[in-house]
Parts: C-alpha cells; sequence; structure tokens
C-alpha cells in the first residue's frame, strides 16, 4: 500500500507546482553576477597580461587588441588588472558580507526569539555601534591597525552586522508571533530548533535581499577606502585602488579610470537586478 | 414600478496565480424592486460579494466583469465611464464593508469621514451635512451624537464604529445599499444592536439594501427575498419565509440544517465520573504587561479562574472577544506563565512555563489554534510539519515515521498524499484538519481547542466538529473547546462554563444552559444568539437591548463583579464593591452572582 503512494505522493505535487521562471531582468542580473564570480577565481588565469608588465609605450593609451580597455598611468593593461583585482573586490566584500550577515542574522534571531533581557541587551549594544559613523570608525581602525586583507575584511563586517541585526530581528519578530511557532514553542521545541526550522525558511527572500544589498554597500565602502589609499595596498590592487591611481587620466577621460568604475557599477547593477527578481519563495517580498 | 437594479446573465472571472481565468460568477439574473431588501447568501467562495460590488460596476484585482448586463436606476452600468461611475458610487449607491475598523482613516475624526462623500458629490453644504449626519447618529442610536463626530476610529467599539459606517452610506440618500456582512466580525451582544438600529433605519426610510451574508439567522431577520448562492451561480431565490420553511434546493436545505448543529457530544462512559481529572487549573490569575510587587501583572486577563477537566470529556468555554478564552488556552499550554496558581495535570502539578515543563508533560496537552493559515508553517511541506512531534515526542524516523504520518492524515480523513504538499496549497479545512493530525501526533490525553471552527464556513465547520467527535470516541481524548459561538459549543461539549472578562460567571452541564434561572450574562448571551426564524430580532425585550448598548467590558482588579454595568438585576453598593460569591443553584451549575436562586428567579420571570 505504501509502495504505490509514494509514487503518487513524489509525482503529483511536482506537476502542481510549476517551476518558478527568473524574469528577463533577473537573468541578466545573474549573468553579470556569474561573470565576475566566475572572474575572481580564473581572473589571473585568463588576463592577457602580467598585471605588472609595462605592455604599452604610452599612458593612458586606447582600446587596441593589445591592450583592449587601454593602458593605464604606467603603460600597463587595464583589462589584466580589472580582472584579477575581481578578486579583492568581490572577494573581500563577500567576506565581509557573509561574516556580517552571520553575526548580525543570528543574533538578530536570537534576539527575536529570546526576547526580554537577552534581546534587550543585543538591542541597544548594536545601537551603540550603529551610532558610530561607518568610515570614520573603518578610517580609525585602518589607521591603527595598518591595512591587510583580513583587517578590511573584519573592518567592513563590523560596519554591516548592526544592519543586519536590525533588519533580521525585525523578520524574526514578525514570523515569532505567528501560530506556527507559538505550536512549536508549545511543543517544548529549543532556540535553535526555532531558528532554524521555523523562523530562517520564512524570511529567506526578504533576507537574501538584504545580503545582496548590504554587499553592495560592502563593495562601495572598500573602493571608497582603496580609494583614500587605505584600502587594498600596491602592488595589488581592486577596482577601486584602480580608479585612485589613473585619477590624472579623468582630465583626458582615459579609459583607465572609466574602466574599474564602470565594473563596480556593472556588478552592483548586477547583483540589485538577480535579487529584486528572484523567483517563488526567494522573493525579496516574501510570497510563497 | 420598474425594479430598481436588474442584472442579467452576469458573468465575472478572475485570473489565478498561474494566470488563468476562473469564471467566479456564472449566469446570475436577479432584480431589486424599490424599497426591497434582498439578501445574497452563500459561503465564501460563492461570488456574492463579487455580485454585490459589480452592481457598482466595481470588480477587484484580478477579476473581470466578462458578460451580462446590470441596470441600476434606468442606466447601464456596465456602459458607464470611470467619470460617471466616480459619480454613482457613494451618492446613489452606497457601500457598508465588513471590517469597520479597517475602513476608516485612523487620523481623521469620524464626522469628516461620514459626510466625505456628501462633500465629494457636492449633495449638501458643510452645515446641513454635518447636521444631517448628527441626525443620523441619533437614529442610530449613538451614545452623544452631536459630540461623537469628534472623536477618532480608535475611541469608539466595534459595533459604533459599524453604525457610523452605516451612518456614512446612509448621509447622501442614496437610492441603494449594499450592506457586505456587516455584523459578521462583531460579538452576539453586540450585532443584535447593530442589526436592531440597521433594521429600523431600513425601514423608516424604505431603503432598497442587498445585504450580503453568509448567516442564515441573521438574514433572516433583515431580508425580504433570499438568493441563494454557490460556487458562482444561483440556487435557489425566494420570499424569505419560503425560504425557511420550505426549501426546494438540496443546498439551501444543507445549509439550514447545518445553521443548528446536532449534538455531537458522547457522554463519557459512568466509570470516569469518580477518575481524577485529567487537567485542573486553580485559582490563577493572568495578564499581560509588567507584574507589579505582588505579580500580578498591569493588565490582568484571568482573574482567580479555576476548571476541571474529566478524562475524555469536552468542557466548552464560551465568552466574547476579550474575555481570556485565548489566555486560558496559552496559560495552560505554558506560553504565557500565570502570575498565581496553579495548573495540574493528571493530580500533577505542572511548571508554569512551557519551557520549564518536560517532555512527556508537554506531550500530554496539545493545542490548536483558530487560523489554520498562520497555524502551518508554510514553508515546509504537511509531512514534515507532521513528523516533527513523532521524531521529538515517539523518536520515530524514516519508514515508520513516514507510516505513522500516512496513519494520522487518515485519521484526519485525508489521503497520504497529502503529506508532500505545502501549506498554500490545501484548503482551509484541510489546514484544520492538518492542524488537528499534528496535535494527535503527539498521543496528548487533553486538546485545546482555540476556535477551531469560527475561520471556517458552516458546512465546513460542522464536519471537523464531527471529526472530533469521532477521535474523542476512538482515542478517549479530552478537549478544552474555546468559542464564542454558542450552537457550537453546545453541539460538542458535557460541560460548558461562560467566561466575561476573565471571570467564570456560570459553569454547568450542556443541559443547564437551557433552564432558568441563568445567570443574568448567560441570559443576555443565549438570548442574543439570532434563531432561525422571521421576526425573532422584532420580539427581543428593550431591556436585553439597553444591556447590550452599555459596550464593551473592562476587566478591573478587584473580586467585584465585572458584569455589573450591563447588569440589568445589579444591586448597586453591593455588587460593585463586595467580592462575588460563587452560588449552586439546583439544576447543577454554579453561578457567580450576588443574586440567590430565589431572586434570580424571581426578577427574570418578569
Amino acid at each position: 500500500m505504501s509502495a504505490d503512494q509514494t509514487i503518487i505522493a513524489v509525482e503529483s505535487p511536482a506537476q502542481r507546482r510549476r517551476r518558478p521562471r527568473l524574469p528577463f531582468a533577473g537573468i541578466i542580473g545573474g549573468s553579470i553576477v556569474a561573470f565576475w564570480v566566475v572572474m575572481t577565481i580564473i581572473g589571473p588565469y585568463v588576463a592577457p597580461h602580467d598585471v605588472g608588465a609595462l605592455v604599452d609605450d604610452d599612458v593612458f593609451g586606447h582600446m587596441r587588441w593589445a591592450v583592449p580597455l587601454g593602458s593605464d598611468f604606467l603603460g600597463r593593461d587595464v583589462m589584466s588588472r580589472i580582472l584579477v583585482g575581481a578578486r579583492y573586490t568581490v572577494g573581500v566584500a563577500a567576506a565581509a558580507t557573509v561574516l556580517a550577515v552571520l553575526i548580525g542574522g543570528t543574533l538578530g534571531m536570537l534576539a527575536a526569539v529570546s526576547r526580554g533581557a537577552v534581546d534587550m541587551a543585543l538591542s541597544r549594544f548594536f545601537d551603540a555601534l550603529i551610532s558610530i559613523p561607518s568610515k570614520m570608525a573603518a578610517l580609525v581602525i585602518i589607521a591603527a591597525l595598518g591595512s591587510s586583507i583580513p583587517v578590511l575584511v573584519g573592518t567592513a563586517a563590523m560596519i554591516y552586522t548592526p544592519g543586519a541585526f536590525r533588519i533580521w530581528r525585525a523578520l524574526a519578530i514578525n514570523v515569532n508571533t505567528l501560530d506556527f511557532v507559538e505550536v512549536a514553542r508549545a511543543r517544548g521545541e529549543g532556540t535553535g530548533y526555532l531558528i532554524r526550522q521555523e523562523i530562517l525558511p520564512n524570511i529567506a527572500g526578504p533576507v537574501l535581499t538584504d545580503f545582496g544589498l548590504r554587499f553592495v554597500f560592502a563593495v562601495l565602502i572598500l573602493s571608497s577606502l582603496s580609494f583614500l589609499g587605505l584600502g587594498v595596498q600596491p602592488p595589488d590592487a581592486d577596482w577601486g585602488s584602480l580608479a585612485r591611481e589613473n585619477i590624472t587620466g579623468l582630465a583626458d577621460g582615459a579609459l583607465a579610470v572609466v574602466m574599474p568604475a564602470a565594473a563596480i557599477a556593472s556588478l552592483t547593477i548586477g547583483v540589485n537586478l538577480l535579487i529584486d527578481n528572484l523567483p517563488g519563495r526567494w522573493s525579496s517580498s516574501g510570497e510563497h | 414600478m420598474a425594479p430598481l437594479v436588474k442584472v442579467e446573465n452576469l458573468h465575472v472571472t478572475a485570473r489565478d496565480d498561474c494566470g488563468r481565468n476562473l469564471a467566479i460568477v456564472k449566469d446570475v439574473s436577479f432584480t431589486v424592486e424599490p424599497g426591497e431588501v434582498v439578501a445574497l447568501i452563500g459561503e465564501s467562495g460563492s461570488g456574492k460579494t463579487t455580485i454585490a460590488l459589480s452592481l457598482m460596476g466595481y470588480t477587484r484585482a484580478g477579476s473581470r466583469i466578462v458578460g451580462g448586463n446590470i441596470t441600476f436606476d434606468g442606466r447601464e452600468v456596465l456602459a458607464m465611464s470611470q467619470r460617471e461611475l466616480a459619480s454613482l458610487r457613494g451618492r446613489d449607491i452606497a457601500y457598508v464593508p465588513q471590517s469597520a475598523a479597517a475602513s476608516f482613516n485612523p487620523a481623521r475624526p469620524l464626522l469628516k469621514q461620514v459626510i466625505e462623500s456628501s462633500q465629494i458629490h457636492r449633495v449638501m453644504p458643510l452645515a446641513a451635512a454635518e447636521a444631517k449626519a448628527v441626525a443620523l447618529f441619533r437614529e442610530l442610536v449613538l451614545p452623544n451624537p452631536e459630540k461623537v463626530g469628534e472623536r477618532y476610529p480608535h475611541q469608539v467599539s466595534g459595533g459604533q464604529l459599524q453604525r457610523l459606517l452605516a451612518a456614512m452610506a446612509l448621509v447622501t440618500e442614496p437610492k441603494l445599499v449594499i450592506f457586505d456582512e456587516p455584523t459578521t466580525a462583531l460579538d452576539v451582544t453586540t450585532q443584535i444592536e447593530v442589526l436592531r438600529v440597521f433594521k429600523k433605519a431600513i425601514k423608516e426610510r424604505g431603503t432598497t439594501a442587498v445585504y450580503v451574508s453568509h448567516d442564515l439567522a441573521v438574514v433572516a431577520q433583515m431580508a425580504d427575498r433570499i438568493i441563494v448562492l454557490r460556487e458562482g451561480s444561483i440556487r435557489e431565490v425566494d420570499a424569505t419565509g419560503l425560504i425557511l420553511s420550505s426549501p426546494k434546493n438540496d443546498y439551501t436545505k444543507s445549509l439550514l440544517a447545518a445553521a443548528e448543529p446536532q449534538v455531537r457530544a458522547a457522554a463519557p462512559a459512568t466509570t470516569q465520573q469518580t477518575a481524577p481529572p485529567v487537567l485542573e487549573v486553580r485559582s490563577v490569575i493572568a495578564g499581560y504587561g509588567t507584574a507589579d510587587r505582588d505579580g500580578i501583572p498591569a493588565v490582568p486577563v484571568l482573574r482567580d479562574f479555576s476548571l476541571a477537566i474529566k478524562p475524555g470529556s469536552t468542557l466548552g468555554v464560551i465568552g466574547e472577544s476579550g474575555c481570556g478564552k485565548s489566555t486560558l488556552a496559552r496559560v495552560i499550554a505554558g506560553l504565557l506563565p500565570a502570575a498565581r496558581g496553579e495548573v495540574k495535570l493528571h493530580g500533577m502539578p505542572l511548571p508554569r512555563s512551557a519551557a520549564e515543563r518536560t517532555r512527556e508533560q508537554l506531550r500530554r496537552i496539545q493545542i490548536v489554534f483558530q487560523m489554520a493559515d498562520t497555524a502551518l508553517n508554510p514553508a515546509r511541506p504537511i509531512g514534515r510539519i507532521l513528523g516533527r512531534p513523532l521524531e521529538f515526542y515517539h523518536g520515530f524516523f524514516g519508514d515508520k515515521r513516514r507510516r505513522r504520518v500516512a496513519e494520522l492524515l487518515d485519521m484526519v480523513r485525508l489521503p497520504a498524499t497529502m503529506a508532500e504538499r505545502y501549506p498554500s496549497e490545501i484548503s482551509g479545512g484541510q489546514k484544520q484538519r492538518v492542524n488537528l493530525a499534528r496535535a494527535l501526533a503527539a498521543e496528548p490525553s487533553l486538546i485545546l481547542c482555540d476556535e477551531v471552527t469560527s475561520a471556517l464556513d458552516t458546512v465546513v465547520g460542522a464536519a471537523i466538529l464531527d471529526l472530533l467527535a469521532e477521535l474523542q470516541r476512538e482515542l478517549g481524548v479530552a478537549y478544552l473547546f474555546i468559542s464564542h459561538d454558542l450552537s457550537t459549543v453546545k453541539a460538542v461539549c458535557d460541560e460548558v462554563m461562560i467566561l466575561y472578562a476573565g471571570q467564570m460567571m456560570e459553569h454547568g452541564s450542556r443541559g443547564a444552559l437551557h433552564q432558568r434561572p441563568l445567570h443574568p450574562y448567560s441570559d443576555l448571551l443565549i438570548s442574543s444568539v439570532p434563531e432561525l426564524r422571521q421576526g425573532w430580532l422584532d420580539g427581543i425585550s428593550d431591556k436585553c437591548l439597553k444591556e447590550a448598548a452599555v459596550g464593551a467590558a473592562r476587566s478591573g482588579r478587584g473580586e467585584a463583579c465585572s458584569f455589573f454595568e450591563r447588569c440589568p438585576v445589579r444591586i448597586p453598593g453591593r455588587c460593585d464593591v463586595e467580592p462575588t460569591p460563587l452560588r449552586h443553584l439546583s439544576k447543577g451549575a454554579d453561578i457567580r452572582c450576588q443574586r440567590t436562586e430565589e431572586e434570580l428567579v424571581e426578577l427574570t420571570a418578569q
């Protein structure tokens, strides 16, 4: 009896629930994001030139086959430097965002489920953190500890943790009052189960949107820091530092300053397009 | 005389989530004569609101009128431009929606909102409109008619808000008023007073009205003619008296049958009479807000509350919104730790908070909530929702768990294939069955049913009640059945407890509810439930209405009677000061009242 019923059980809902499709804008966003993620991994291997090699006699050279996106202020290949720089921009921002969301999100849900004193203590602590101006805090930390990749990741994570905490807590509090969470609580489930099984799946959509947004912010703040000379240090360069080192070419409209900026823009727009168009229960509206 | 409204072959479709067009109103034709009150009756999804809205040329987002004609006062509604429709709505046709609280702008005073339509349509100058509104307030028996308009929506009660909504509709003297379930969200003792003033207003001005409702008993009081709808088409049209006395359609018959539910409760076996109660609640005080020095919460909801439930029996708790019945369920389940008193399970005291109870103690008490929609995790398939208590309490995994889930689904009469579905893919009645199955998975000795049928249609709810009774016979589980609906409670419960503002007013067997004398509040509650006969509303004594009109209960702190202000037989200086004694009546019930049995017999006989 159970054998044939199981077969029906597996088949019938699959027909009923059609696979939600990604809209066209989402496909574009997804492609851009996928492209940069791939470049983060294989960038150095597909770059036509070595990042340090002087390949053009001219500085701020124009597009041609040898230097597809022109050359920079020392005559180096801009495309190679952007492809290799993706590793720093995407990698550091992603690491910082994951860290921020992991810490802020977990504590946010914990605060929502525990309520009372735990909620009070955590909320006030993060309120204090959120009140520190983010760029100033970053400047102070980097001035004190020096600039290195771990310090950059930690700094960006610290800046975005309180925001993640606030959003996750607010979303979790709404779900926490619903009857099915009460049922689980009356059953005697622990805090860990409530967070993982009852709350997390029901806030996944909005929380993912928040993750994307925070990633974009992290890219922007890291680029700003690099632009100020406090980010990734030479000889390595992320997109922010690429824009900075070529700033003298701005007056000539050099590609070397436009292209890193365009790379930052394409990444942030791509991420936004993707998260705004996610289908089904991952959608930012949280509908099922 | 030509009919005021003539609907011919109306077809409406709605687009569902997958983009398909579904017919929600199919080939509906009817007329409304001037001065007539026509009721559209049906369950949710029968298309009654859709039809009512289409009379104004309006459809809800996603739906569309695809065929038919609607003639209003000689004009073709469906051929009108948006501008013409705008001049029609609110002036010639007014609409009274179900939820008064959601229909008022909370940031503006009431009078401004009531006269808004008269100003938009420039029917009369501002001063005249205000005078007219005040006259309407007086006609609709609103307290303090001159001043009530200055208040904001949150400052008046639900019943008053609903009457203000009617005033808003009537202020432009419309030719047609559409009432869309205007009393469904109200308590019975409030509903009766609203129905009464609505009926008077309709009668006195000879208003033509379309009255949309799912409640036959209410419709029987209001309508001249009834249109019975099901799944978007008309099943039966007839004069109210004929529908009630000699229904022709099978569906109408089943509606009439469901309106007066049969008694399902099985009297518990005599051997169990001596067994200790499965659950005992003793002198519990519970509430919300910060606790004071004695540990009493700022807003006490339950005051010195006690009850006992025998194994395998059903105790019904009835009360109006805010009386503390849901709080009671939360206290027993340990979700809201009581400030005082104790809860005993099988004679053993339970820790007040669920977090301190053992798994075995938790297993024995399960809770089923009213809103089936929010009681199931929307991100989990049914099989996993049912499987969790199995692994949590019984350590069932893998195949064993899957088999047990199938058994549980079978127990609540659902197919085993349901296990793979998500809550959003099943109906409200099915969700409530899944809720019940989840409670049964724990193999409890007591299930707390918090308004389990209130959100369901009558026929679907009746099936759930049947299931509850059947499961009780098979499994011997006890129920605490919480409801605001007297007929439901009478249908399933062995014993009934009537709650008012956190205090027990009367407790007795089901039969004792039919025997006088009753506690004054029980009397009011029972006589407020609409009866399925014409003229019931007109026959109610004015005394009863006066009590009802006083408004919402406040739960005070003292030991004095909380029903004092609404009580027709109160003794000022004693009832509101002294602690109210518990009295045992000769019919076998207990009441909390200052009046003795002899006094009550004498006073209510008049």
